[in-house]
């Protein structure tokens, strides 16, 4: 069978798995709809989690973006897991007990506000927006690019399935569908990402062929780590050295930190943690995400390192003199074909050479890291099918994630708890489930006509998460005093600092967006971590000179700060 | 009121709070400390065949956070029991 036949089976028997879970476990009522009826285990909880924080951005670009940046590429891989320390540990227990449905109930009630509830709608709206946005492209793009279908197509077919589980299916559907699709997406990353650690440095886990030795051509020991020879090869090649980078020290501690705390902030994980049974599976489900998270994300430093040290001597061969394009590797020729590879032959010696200053002759796109690595590892079809499949799972168990989000914030945050409070509970699922197919079409809109601005708009994303939400939840936990004028101001001083500060930069004079304009060199990707001091300062300022919180209020904070006595996630 | 009384009440909180901070400045001295403020100076020493400072910045800070939250997990539950707010 070849690739393309093997690709439509591996692709459509998933989707059937997924669409057959959706049908068993769909959802008959509001809470099952929220949150999964509370009553998921907390490992299963954890790898759906994980799916749903694992985009197709981790899994088909990261490890391109670590392998070209190297040690920079840090900023993700901490960035993108530290921050389920602060949600274990500041946030998910307490907001376990509280017991309800959503960020913005957890707002509008510790706050008494309906203004405080409605900024905080606003943002988890947003946010989702943003996010989805960017998910639809991916599937349009891997369907395009495994299945030489047209991108756009792609994007419809991924629409029909999502519309299907994520409407039907509500939190429960598309968390037992996340699931699968973990398990999907870990395998597929890991089979190659396996195969190419043991094919260069003959170690089965690629965690440890990250500091290894070399294998040479007859399978002994070179006696060269990889990651020396990575360096020696970057410095030869006039890049910055693998292991050390470019950017300055101050912009990689505020990005990692705005990553960090926009994890924490974001609406779409943190519902995640309502839908487990009790104060202490929050806790340890917070544990098991990223136990998932991270056999996929200490893999990818690895992957990038052992693709990056491929690739640059499949294309200068092993003494760096170029090879001949015509003795090219298979995998070279066919990413051709995809425009992913260019060769341009500048000095017509017929030979190939990739470097980073005038010798070089390659345009190589950082996706091929990862969308390549069967091809390097020599591995069979069905693997390059799995790797399609891997990266719509990782597409879609996204796109569900942030759907509810979407419509949990129209039907229950706006509509039952601010516009018609008396609807019944029949009439806000249809709500919901209306406001999940609204949401499909607009985030297929975007999918189909992307904007140009999606990589920018998620440094939005972070940074309206890390200055805006992650303030106002964890005083809200941690202080009994905070009042309702304290957070929202604090709320708005984050936001629209990090919002001008980013839209400055990004759209209304990108020319300008280099280090010496930056406020103390922070960029606009890191800035979400200042305008979160700024949330914390002005928030405390405000409540020292306005009214003291209602004695009802204090006592709420008193009693989600302990386990017991935590029912099911409901609607009180 | 699940405490017997507010002391009580408080001693829960005040674990509770030492606990949870003792645990976030390992986390951010790992993170930001290792793997960022310091690189330069632990890149001066190999482990396993790394640079230290790479290692955790790309690896070894993710293996901390892991047990960072595992012992929350273990050392909370045991603070529940001790003032019978478990669940």
């Amino acid at each position: 069978m070849d690739v393309q036949t093997l690709t439509y089976l591996v692709v459509g028997v998933t989707f059937a798995v997924y669409i057959g879970i959706a049908i068993k476990t769909r959802a008959g009522s509001t809470k099952e709809f929220y949150v999964a009826g509370g009553g998921v285990p907390p490992i299963l909880n954890g790898m759906a989690t994980a799916a749903d924080w694992m985009s197709a951005a981790s899994f088909i670009s990261l490890a391109g973006i670590v392998s070209f940046v190297g040690y920079d590429g840090s900023v993700y891989i901490m960035g993108w897991t530290g921050g389920y320390v602060l949600l274990a540990l500041l946030m998910v227990p307490y907001l376990r007990k509280f017991g309800k449905f959503t960020v913005p109930d957890f707002i509008g009630d510790r706050y008494y506000s309906q203004s405080a509830r409605t900024v905080a709608v606003i943002c988890a709206i947003f946010i989702s927006f943003t996010y989805i946005a960017g998910q639809m492209r991916g599937v349009g793009v891997v369907f395009s690019r495994f299945l030489e279908v047209e991108v756009d197509t792609g994007v419809y077919i991924g629409m029909c399935v999502v519309f299907f589980y994520a409407v039907l299916g509500g939190m429960k559907g598309i968390t037992y569908t996340q699931v699968a699709q973990y398990c999907v997406m870990i395998f597929a990353f890991m089979v190659p990402a396996v195969f190419l650690s043991i094919m260069m440095t003959g170690h089965i886990f690629p965690q440890l062929g990250f500091g290894a030795e070399l294998l040479d051509a007859t399978g002994n020991s070179s006696s060269v780590y990889l990651l020396d020879k990575l360096d020696g090869l970057s410095t030869e090649l006039g890049f910055a050295q693998y292991t050390e980078g470019s950017k300055d020290m101050i912009d990689v501690l505020f990005i990692t930190g705005a990553l960090m705390f926009g994890t924490a902030g974001l609406p779409h994980v943190i519902v995640r943690f309502f839908t487990v049974p009790r104060v202490r599976d929050a806790r340890s489900s917070a544990g098991w995400t990223l136990l998932f998270i991270a056999i996929m994300y200490t893999t990818i430093p690895a992957l990038a390192s052992f693709s990056r040290v491929n690739m640059i001597q499949s294309i200068n061969g092993p003494e760096s003199q170029g090879v001949p394009h015509a003795e090219a590797p298979l995998w070279i020729e066919n990413w051709e074909k995809t425009g992913l590879i260019k060769w341009d032959d500048k000095n017509s010696d017929g030979k190939m050479f990739y470097s980073n200053d005038e010798r070089n002759e390659m345009n190589v796109d950082r996706d091929i890291i990862v969308l390549a690595t069967p091809e390097m590892a020599n591995l069979p079809a069905w693997v390059i099918a799995l790797m399609a499949a891997g990266g719509l799972a990782a597409a879609l168990s996204t796109s569900a994630g942030l759907l509810l989000v979407i419509s949990t914030s129209v039907s229950h945050d706006l509509l039952k708890k601010n516009l018609m409070p008396n609807i019944s509970d029949n009439k806000e699922l249809m709500y919901a489930r209306m406001a999940s197919g609204a949401g499909i079409i607009m985030a297929g809109y975007f999918g189909i006509n992307p904007p140009g601005f999606v990589a920018a708009v998620v440094a939005i994303a972070f940074g309206l998460a890390a200055s805006s939400l992650f303030p106002a939840i964890t005083m809200g936990i941690f202080s009994t005093k905070m009042n309702k004028e304290g957070a929202i101001a604090g709320m708005l001083a984050g936001l629209s600092f990090t919002t001008i500060y980013i839209v400055y930069f990004k759209f209304v004079n990108p020319a300008a967006n280099v280090s010496e304009n930056w406020l103390f060199g922070v960029s606009p990707e890191g800035i979400g971590m200042l305008g979160m001091v700024i949330n914390f300062a002005v928030a405390i300022l405000v409540c020292r000179i306005t009214a003291p919180t209602p004695q009802a209020v204090v006592d709420m904070v008193e009693s989600i700060r302990f386990p017991k006595g935590a029912g099911e996630a409901q609607d009180h | 009121m699940s405490f017997e009384d507010s002391d009580k009440a408080k001693g829960y909180w005040n674990e509770n709070l030492k606990l949870v901070i003792k645990l976030l400045v390992i986390w951010a001295f790992v993170s930001f400390g290792c793997g960022i403020l310091l690189v330069d100076i632990l890149n001066e020493f190999s482990f396993m065949g790394f640079k230290l400072g790479f290692w955790f910045a790309q690896q070894g800070s993710i293996y901390v956070f892991l047990i960072l939250i595992f012992v929350y997990v273990k050392k909370s539950n045991t603070l529940d029991k001790k003032y019978g707010v478990d669940e």
